[in-house]
């Protein structure tokens, strides 16, 4: 984000560096490779069970359930993608919710996140709070204090429950990201388009969301991950439904079949594809403006 | 038509203010509504449930002040918030040591690399992190591709194993919290001006010297939201402790769980849950007191 701005200052550095007389050289040096050998490791740790799993969706084992050991190459996992129901069924369950929910806490969070940025209310520090504890606060705390309404009020346990759930902990991360957007954004130019006779609502939709759309996007695509990977509040108030990492988590304890790794690669390259092409259009769009 | 210009006051008419004011409220509603009553009711409820008695099979609960669930949550399981915080804690060590210098040499090294190394730390956060953490318990089984190998290679002897024990539990913690510690450690070191670092160097501070007197104190924001970020979440977790441990490296996130979705003891699991959550409360609010104030962390919360 902040490249740009930093390459002129690396310029002039550069410039006084030469100016000026050198710094015990020698000792820079050593840190100048262990550093990034040090960082590569780390993204390689990092890496390796992201490798495993794909590595182990074509994992050619004799049984149905996957093993530690790699018995050969087989495309045979990705040809069953579909055959069982149920992981289908969990699969469609987590998308679905991930979009409902991101859908929904978006413009909630969004409008959360352009109070606490904009305005001066009273409670405000409040509510900040409120959100820093929604956000830092146990996930199993969130989800057991979920459970106990959903008892209390005597709701059934469900598909309903879990995107309840879901969006009430996705708001506070796109109040988060959008607050972050609006706090950095030129004031000036709303009260431009205010004086150009804009209405207050024509400016808000010509010049405000268009400068925060990046963090409202960005908040939209956070909501759905988190509730795509989300495993502990969904334990705790799924009731008989199951979602893609519940019915991974019920499998551990008799054997994963390799098409759960299958899923996972899909997954994985989509998200990676989309973040990826996503980038490169803002890149894109930056070079051209 | 240019007799309807009129100049922009400078001083806001009152009707500005008070429409102001009703916007904000309008606009905090709705998600400051949902957050009531999907946070804070829940809450509330959860204390509630936690001082009822009764059972599932002997005609369900009810609300008798029953401050005695406290004590039968706690009965025999401080060992497991013990464990939990020395696992969290051993976690949030792990974590912002290992992050560090990596995240340290991308902001200020990694040059037009420098979103794609961030992108590469974040890449774990594209596979669902019950599958990630599975995909250790293969990497490490008895008759995995590391401990396999070294046993065919007679390294080590043929009954050693790593998973089932504390280490694979909290290495297992480490590897799925460390994008989260390097997020905000990253986002207070790519604050530093580089400029200052070499200003310090003009001045002929050692490299080291410049990194302890200015890099680190300026990156501290960052290691306190690491170590919130990390600590918290982490003490409250029951994944790892399920998949790469054993019943003897139960966590208290374990035993809420089984309390709550396998026994069905509500009050009691409610109430063990409020504990986890004051504890939590109580050593964040120590952890800012001692390290800066409220606004501080709040505003580490923002990374």
């Amino acid at each position: 984000m902040s490249t740009t701005t930093q390459a002129a200052p690396t310029r002039i550095e550069a410039a006084t560096r030469v100016a000026l007389a050198p710094r015990s050289p020698r000792r820079r040096h050593p840190a100048r490779w262990i550093l990034p050998i040090y960082t590569i490791c780390l993204l390689l740790f990092l890496a390796v069970p992201i490798l495993a799993m794909i590595l182990y969706g074509f994992n050619d084992i004799p049984g149905e359930r996957q093993t530690p050991r790699f018995w050969g190459f087989t495309l045979t996992w990705y040809r069953t993608l579909f055959d069982d129901a149920s992981l289908n069924e969990a699969v469609r369950n987590s998308i679905s919710i991930a979009l409902m929910a991101a859908i929904l806490a978006t413009p909630l969070g969004t409008s959360l996140g352009l109070a606490l940025g904009r305005y001066g209310f009273r409670g405000k520090a409040g509510v900040s709070f409120v959100i820093f504890m929604a956000i830092a606060v146990p996930e199993i705390v969130l989800g057991s204090s979920l459970l106990s309404m959903y008892v209390q009020v005597r709701a059934p346990l469900g598909f309903a429950t879990i995107l309840l759930s879901h969006i009430a902990f996705c708001v506070p991360f796109v109040a988060v990201t959008v607050r972050a957007r609006v706090q950095g954004m030129d004031r000036a130019l709303e009260d431009a388009a205010q004086d150009l006779f804009a209405t207050p609502f024509t400016a808000f939709r010509k010049v405000t969301l268009p400068v925060i759309m990046p963090g409202i996007t960005a908040g939209f695509m956070l909501a759905f991950v988190l509730s795509l990977d989300d495993f502990v509040i969904t334990d705790f108030n799924s009731g008989q439904v199951q979602t893609f990492p519940i019915w991974v988590w019920g499998a551990t304890r008799i054997g994963l079949p390799p098409t759960v790794n299958v899923f996972g690669t899909v997954l994985f390259a989509a998200g990676v594809l989309l973040a990826g092409t996503s980038a490169l259009a803002r890149r894109r769009k930056r070079q051209g403006d | 038509m240019a007799t309807a210009v009129e100049p922009r006051r400078h001083s806001r008419p009152r009707g500005i203010d008070a429409r102001r004011r009703r916007t904000a409220y309008g606009l905090l509603i709705p998600g400051g509504g949902w957050l009531m009553v999907f946070f804070l009711v829940p809450v509330v409820l959860m204390a509630y449930t936690s001082l009822k008695s009764g059972g599932v099979l002997s005609g369900g609960f009810s609300f008798t002040w029953e401050f005695g669930n406290y004590a039968t949550a706690l009965e025999g399981r401080q060992e497991f918030l013990l464990r939990s915080m020395t696992y969290a804690a051993l976690t949030t060590v792990g974590t912002v040591t290992l992050a560090y210098p990596a995240v340290y040499w991308i902001a200020f090294h990694a040059g037009r690399f420098k979103s794609t190394m961030l992108f590469l730390i974040l890449l774990p956060y594209f596979v669902s992190f019950v599958i990630r953490t599975v995909q250790w318990k293969f990497i490490l089984g008895d008759t995995g591709p590391v401990l396999g190998s070294l046993k065919d290679a007679g390294l080590i002897s043929s009954d050693f194993h790593i998973l089932a024990t504390g280490i694979a539990v909290v290495g297992g913690l480490i590897y799925n919290y460390l994008p989260f510690a390097a997020l905000p450690l990253f986002v207070a070191l790519d604050r530093i001006d580089p400029a200052l670092v070499d200003g310090a160097q003009d001045l002929y501070a050692t490299p080291t010297a410049a990194f302890r007197k200015i890099v680190f104190p300026l990156s501290m924001p960052g290691v306190f939201a690491a170590t919130l970020l990390t600590f918290v979440p982490a003490t409250g977790d029951y994944v790892e402790a399920a998949i790469l441990g054993s019943p003897k490296t139960w966590m208290i996130g374990n035993v809420i769980q089984s309390e709550f979705l396998t026994r069905a003891r509500y009050p009691v699991a409610a109430a063990l849950a409020m504990m986890l959550m004051l504890t939590m409360v109580i050593l964040t609010s120590i952890y800012a007191k001692v390290l800066g104030t409220e606004d501080e962390a709040l505003s580490a919360a923002r990374v």
